[in-house]
């Protein structure tokens, strides 16, 4: 249905926002136009600085003081948010338009009770006393699907874990039935099960509630998951707009597909497939382009591109793009080969190998087992994926493996030779190196890019002499692509991905044999991540060098990895061949973590919910420790006793009471369709 | 400037000698800001002015003024006129050539005594906030118990132990100033060891001390900085206190809190022996405030 | 909760043994002979020792510290040499005197402080706020004993409203006024300049918070936001901020009180310095010690109280 034969909920029309930094105004926002029909949800996507928050604040007219909205209006109905007096807009928040967050864990007072804080909202706009506002406020919790409501309202926002906190500022917005609900990532920050369960609870929420909605996300999948129609902003223009369905099968505009392209999709395999990054990097905030904004970084561009800003042009009714040549944008090859050799990488020998490794953290008495006895072997030259929500011990893990932290217990055993201890020599330093997630903070910001590698250089390779290190460094620096211009500067120079290039030369100065990836793009836009991923799969290929790869992203993992271990409360329950551990039978965590990803296919399939939440390190369950959340708990065996490994017949292991063959029946039965690899766009 | 995240694969780099000026100019436009929000900043700026002011007189005031030891026996407690601008003391001295000579003993002690707190202090916190562990503990407890003492009385305690003199004053405000400034330190490098840079240099095989020197301390410098100028405003205060008290610098010195206790004595009849002392203390001390608190708002900015 | 207590009982605990201990190793190591100083300069040398050893003041530091500290425990805090009175009723009735002109400054001071701090938030980048912020960082940095010459210049000498020195109050309010209201101004602008910065700090960090973010945009009526999500999470740690003023305050009491010849425990302390008066030094400033540890513990519990993320952990 197109959004002229309903009624337009909101309206805005040629928004622009500029931000006063210095006397400087900095434009964020050019010329936004899109509305949102009733009951309609509509998808904001874009990368981080492209200015979608600061559409979603417009919308409320909650913008930072230093913000000026240079022209352009924002209709509610028949009046205007942007003009509107301070009493019909206080009037309208919280009742008739309302928003949810991301980070819910600040965004609730943390010295009041969360029933209180929902009951302010009847208080005010509906005029309901105390006691009233109060049930009320326990009757919304009931519709988020709060278990115990009654006992909940008398909880602070502290005494309850993130997807319950979401869950309240759900029910804070909707308690009025409101005609628009504005969605600013609200799942961005939580782990992989409770975004999916919070989606599940908007989906459900929009069958009983009818509010528009405009759903920012930087994650496309969610948005063609909950939008019916969805905009694109690239440096603070709307590109391209268009149903859900037709923009994500065929995007019209050269970025969207190249955002479309760049993403590693489920099933998609480093050496069969290779990424294709965008080229370039965002322009930077308020800089003033006279074109096309996305001409530099675009394939088909030409001289007019870059000479007028090209309108809106329309392809289909309701889709529409910003782009001269949108025709030809279906026909753009895909950038780079697929790898040339068919990656010899077989693992020949054990490199690392970790034996029952306990790291205790506390004081006798009050310890927290972040992790609590892990084996695991990684072969050389392989890749070994490891997965695990926020809290499973991933990264306490993978510091006691490269020496940053002392294990408790255990053994660490690095070719032959033990490395239990983080007092090590030169040699176990070298071949052992990490990469870390955030790039702006693993580079020290006071050192130039060249201080710091040749101090990677002198230390890690022993190379003395500044002419030896200045050579070496060339071709370190040609090694991750970075060009000499790049090695004077100091880190807030660059952007994210070449810091992160940086940090990965970093670690390889010394020609290490292991390197510990943690979670090395989740802090990059995905136009960004496709380069460092590729990056890293040709260091590894060319170098023969084994990683442990750390990523709460599936699909990144799958990609990269040959071998994949899921961690649960410290403790590893499933690893295998990449393949085999993705596929059923597998372990009951591990099908739960696969079924809430949200994918860009259309339609969805029933998802696999978790019980309760995430316990406690330091007071594990009994038995299995999954059994407190597990969807395919026997009973009493899984409580009262710890489960065996099992082997399935592709050479995956997993723990588990429940044998392969039965495992394997259960969840072929959950998931009638096989997962396919999604055909490319 | 503009970073190409995927250069050409053939490795060319033809624009190469264009931006290494433009990172040039980057850096010197960064620090640019820095001075531009300060030159805008009136909080700093009529700060500074005082400051150099004072600072003009402690180091000028041989060639600015009259003696200030000079007695003139025929004019004691003389009111302020043309002659006297600010009137005599008890012993007839000029206070005019007293007050601007008195900017030298309180602009040579404070400042000292900020620079001793500052070395110890920024090494005490550097170790403490690194290392952590008993160090810090031991640390934290002491400096708990020192706050209890209100600073005056212990360096009351002190000097009255050690003997009246203007090094004993700098010691005893540096030693005391020491575990305040590494408190402040401390926090900076607690907040700094958890970033990823020090992890990585302690995997390449850093030892603690160069990544203290060399990684953390020059990302803390502004923190150290602005606790600096808020130290050197205390050290002026209780340098001037211990002379008021009588437990610093000593007659003839023209210092103002010296000034100032003398003049008690003769409060109902020569108020100019308090007043304008007073006044001089007070402008330092602000102007070296308004400087602090300048600089601190430029840094956050 | 009540581990949170025992936890902070603890380590204030710790830190008085280590203040006491500190404040005696202090007070002994001061220079100069307690025999000496009673019998005076032409008492042989033989005599001063044998009245050392009478004193016990040639025994080992920490043997005397454990004598001492169990002394004053039981309530004797001995003789002063110098003055030749009980050091117990003297320094109680010394820190009677200061606790009521500190006090009465504390409790104008305080509410006014917060008050301004508040309204200059919530005028933030305002002249208003320019006014109080700069006023409040300039008082901050005058010596009390500047401040106190100026007033007792201008409202002693010159306009004859107060005495130019302070005697102890009586009960009558007139008399409070009259005898603490010139002293305590010089305190008042030194805390002014602290609680007021803290104040204002605490509610622009409310201010900018995202609750208050979700609470406008929850429409609700400004002042009601003020009161119920911003004031409450901004004034805690203001709470703090008084208590360790305590301390300071003390230290201005030295010197106020010397200024105004006031007889408090400042003027005590600094008299008993000067004058190798130990058993008296000692006693009063682990008074202050204690005083200022008990107001840390309450700040602390009282803080607790009112956040329940600190009440409601075990």
């Amino acid at each position: 249905m197109s959004v002229t034969e309903r009624q337009q909920a909101v309206r805005i029309e040629g928004l622009t926002v500029a931000y006063r930094r210095r006397g400087q105004l900095l434009r964020v926002l050019d010329d936004v136009s899109f509305s949102i029909g009733a009951g309609e949800a509509y998808g904001l996507v874009g990368e981080s600085g492209c200015g979608k928050t600061t559409v979603a604040m417009s919308l409320m007219r909650y913008l930072p003081d230093n913000a000026v909205v240079e022209s352009g209006r924002v209709m509610f109905g028949d009046e205007d948010v942007l003009t509107a007096s301070a009493t019909t807009l206080s009037g309208w928040r919280g009742d008739r338009m309302a928003m949810v967050y991301q980070d819910p864990g600040t965004a609730l007072n943390p010295s009041i009770k969360v029933g209180e804080q929902i009951a302010e909202v009847y208080r005010f706009h509906k005029g309901m006393n105390r006691s009233d506002a109060l049930a009320a406020a326990v009757h919304m919790l009931e519709t988020v699907q709060i278990s115990a409501p009654d006992r909940v309202v008398r909880r602070y926002p502290h005494e309850l874990s993130g997807g319950q906190q979401q869950r309240i500022m759900f029910a804070m917005a909707l308690a009025t039935d409101p005609d628009l609900l504005v969605l600013d990532e609200p799942t961005t920050g939580l782990d992989a099960t409770v975004e999916a369960e919070v989606l599940d609870l908007v989906e459900q929420l929009r069958t009983q509630f009818d509010a528009s909605i405009l759903f920012v996300s930087h994650n496309l999948g969610i948005v063609s998951r909950m939008c019916e129609r969805v905009g694109v902003l690239y440096a603070g223009r709307l590109i391209e707009e268009g149903p859900a369905i037709d923009l994500f099968r065929e995007p019209r505009h050269p970025y969207t597909l190249a955002l479309l392209r760049c993403m590693p999709r489920m099933g998609m395999r480093k050496d069969v497939d290779r990424l294709d990054p965008i080229p370039g990097s965002l322009p930077p905030i308020g800089v003033d382009i006279a074109g096309c904004v996305y001409a530099d970084r675009c394939p088909i561009a030409r001289d007019r591109c870059r000479a007028e800003p090209p309108p809106i042009e329309p392809i289909a009714p309701g889709h529409g793009a910003r782009c001269f040549y949108h025709e030809e944008v279906p026909g753009i090859p895909v950038l780079t080969r697929p790898p040339d050799e068919a990656a010899a990488a077989t693992a020949d020998g054990v490199l690392l190998k970790v034996d029952d490794l306990v790291k205790a953290y506390g004081s006798a008495g009050n310890q927290v087992f972040a992790v609590a006895g892990v084996d695991i072997e990684v072969g050389r030259g392989e890749v070994l994926g490891l997965v695990g929500e926020s809290g499973s011990g991933k990264t306490s893990l993978a510091k006691c493996i490269v020496g940053l932290l002392d294990p408790s217990g255990g053994a660490i055993e690095f070719d032959a030779a033990d490395v239990t201890s983080h007092r090590r020599g030169r040699e176990a330093r070298r071949r052992l190196q990490m990469v870390f997630q955030n790039p702006d903070n693993a580079l020290n910001p006071s050192h130039s890019v060249r201080t710091i590698l040749r101090r990677s250089l002198q230390l890690l390779a022993g190379v003395r002499g500044k002419d030896r290190q200045d050579a070496l460094m060339d071709d370190l620096a040609r090694s991750v692509r970075l060009e000499p211009r790049h090695l004077d500067v100091r880190p807030s120079a660059l952007s994210g991905g070449l810091k992160q290039r940086v940090a990965i030369a970093r670690s390889f100065a010394g020609s290490p044999s292991l390197v510990l990836c943690d979670e090395p793009t989740s802090a990059l836009d995905v136009s960004v991540q496709a380069a460092i991923l590729n990056l890293l799969v040709d260091l590894q290929r060319r170098e023969g060098v084994s990683y442990v790869f750390i990523s709460h992203d599936l699909a990144v993992v799958r990609y990269v990895s040959d071998r994949i271990a899921v961690m649960y409360l410290g403790q590893i329950v499933d690893v295998g061949p990449a393949d085999a551990v993705f596929e059923a039978p597998h372990h009951p965590y591990t099908e739960a973590l696969l079924s809430a990803i949200p994918t860009l296919e259309p339609g969805g399939k029933a998802r696999m919910k978790l019980h309760g939440t995430l316990p406690s390190p330091s007071d594990p369950p009994s038995g299995c420790r999954f059994h407190t959340r597990c969807p395919r708990f026997l009973g009493d065996v899984c409580v009262n006793e710890e489960p065996p490994w099992q082997s399935t017949t592709d050479g995956e292991r997993y723990r588990c009471h429940i044998p392969p063959e039965e495992l394997a029946r259960l969840q072929a039965e959950a998931e009638p369709t096989a997962r396919e690899p999604d055909p490319a766009p | 400037m503009s970073a190409v995240d995927e250069p050409s694969v053939a490795g060319e780099f033809p624009d190469g000698a264009a931006a290494q000026v433009d990172v040039r100019r980057l850096r010197r436009q960064r620090r640019a800001e820095l001075f531009a929000a300060l030159r805008t900043s009136k909080t700093f700026l009529v700060g500074m002015l005082i400051l150099i002011f004072w600072v003009v007189s402690a180091l000028g005031w041989r060639w600015l003024v009259r003696s200030p030891q000079a007695v003139d026996t025929a004019a004691t407690l003389a009111s302020p006129s043309a002659d006297h601008w600010f009137g005599t003391d008890n012993l007839g001295r000029d206070v005019f050539a007293r007050v601007i000579a008195g900017a030298a003993p309180v602009l040579t002690v404070a400042p000292l005594a900020t620079l001793l707190g500052l070395a110890g202090g920024t090494t005490l916190g550097l170790v403490t906030g690194y290392y952590r562990g008993w160090i810090d503990d031991i640390f934290s407890r002491i400096v708990d118990a020192l706050l209890a003492f209100p600073l005056i009385i212990l360096s009351v305690l002190v000097l009255a132990s050690l003997g009246r003199s203007p090094r004993n004053v700098i010691l005893v405000i540096g030693i005391i100033f020491t575990p305040l400034i590494a408190r402040t330190v401390r926090s900076a490098v607690l907040v700094e060891r958890e970033r990823e840079y020090v992890a990585a240099a302690r995997l390449r095989g850093e030892r603690g001390p160069r990544i203290m020197v060399a990684e953390i301390l020059p990302n803390i410098t502004a923190p150290i900085l602005v606790e600096a100028t808020i130290r050197l405003g205390y050290a002026i205060f209780a340098a001037a206190t211990l002379a008021f008290l009588g437990l610093g610098i000593q007659d003839p010195s023209p210092d103002w809190g010296l000034a100032i206790a003398n003049g008690r004595a003769y409060l109902q009849i020569a108020w100019w022996m308090v007043l304008f002392p007073a006044a001089a203390l007070a402008t330092l001390v602000v102007g070296v405030n308004l400087v602090a608190d300048g600089l601190r708002r430029a840094i956050e900015e | 909760m009540g581990r949170y207590v025992l936890r902070r009982l603890g380590l204030t605990a710790i830190t008085l043994v280590l203040t006491s201990f500190a404040v005696f190793a202090a007070a002994e190591v001061l220079p100069g002979d307690v025999g000496r100083t009673i019998l005076g300069p032409y008492a042989s040398q033989q005599q001063v020792d044998q009245v050392n050893h009478q004193l016990g003041a040639d025994d080992p530091l920490v043997q005397r510290y454990v004598t001492w500290a169990g002394n004053f425990i039981r309530g004797d805090w001995g003789e002063s040499p110098i003055q030749h009175v009980e050091v117990r009723p003297l320094v109680l009735d010394r820190l009677k005197n200061s606790l009521i002109l500190g006090g009465f400054a504390l409790i104008l001071i305080v509410p006014f402080s917060v008050f301004l701090g508040v309204i200059a938030a919530l005028n933030y980048g305002r002249t208003l706020d320019r006014v109080i912020s700069i006023a409040g960082l300039s008082f901050v940095a005058l010596p009390e004993f500047v401040v106190g010459v100026v007033v007792i210049v201008i409202f002693a000498v010159k306009l004859g409203w107060f005495p130019t020195s302070s005697q102890v109050p009586s009960a009558n309010p007139v008399d409070i006024v009259r005898q603490c209201l010139l002293p305590s101004i010089p305190l008042m602008f030194v805390l002014f300049g602290y609680i007021s910065r803290m104040a204002r700090a605490g509610t622009i960090e409310a201010l900018r918070s995202n609750y208050t973010r979700t609470a406008v945009l929850k429409g609700l009526p400004r002042r009601y936001i003020i009161l119920r999500h911003v004031l409450r999470n901004s004034l805690l740690p203001t709470i703090t901020v008084v208590s360790v003023q305590v301390g300071y305050l003390v230290g201005g009491l030295v010197v106020i009180e010397t200024l105004f010849n006031y007889p408090g425990i400042g003027q005590l302390i600094l008299n008993a310095a000067t004058g190798h008066d130990l058993p008296t030094l000692e006693a009063s400033v682990l008074m202050i010690a204690l005083l200022y540890t008990a107001a840390n513990f309450t700040a602390d519990i009282v803080t607790a109280l009112l956040n329940p993320r600190v009440r409601l952990a075990t």
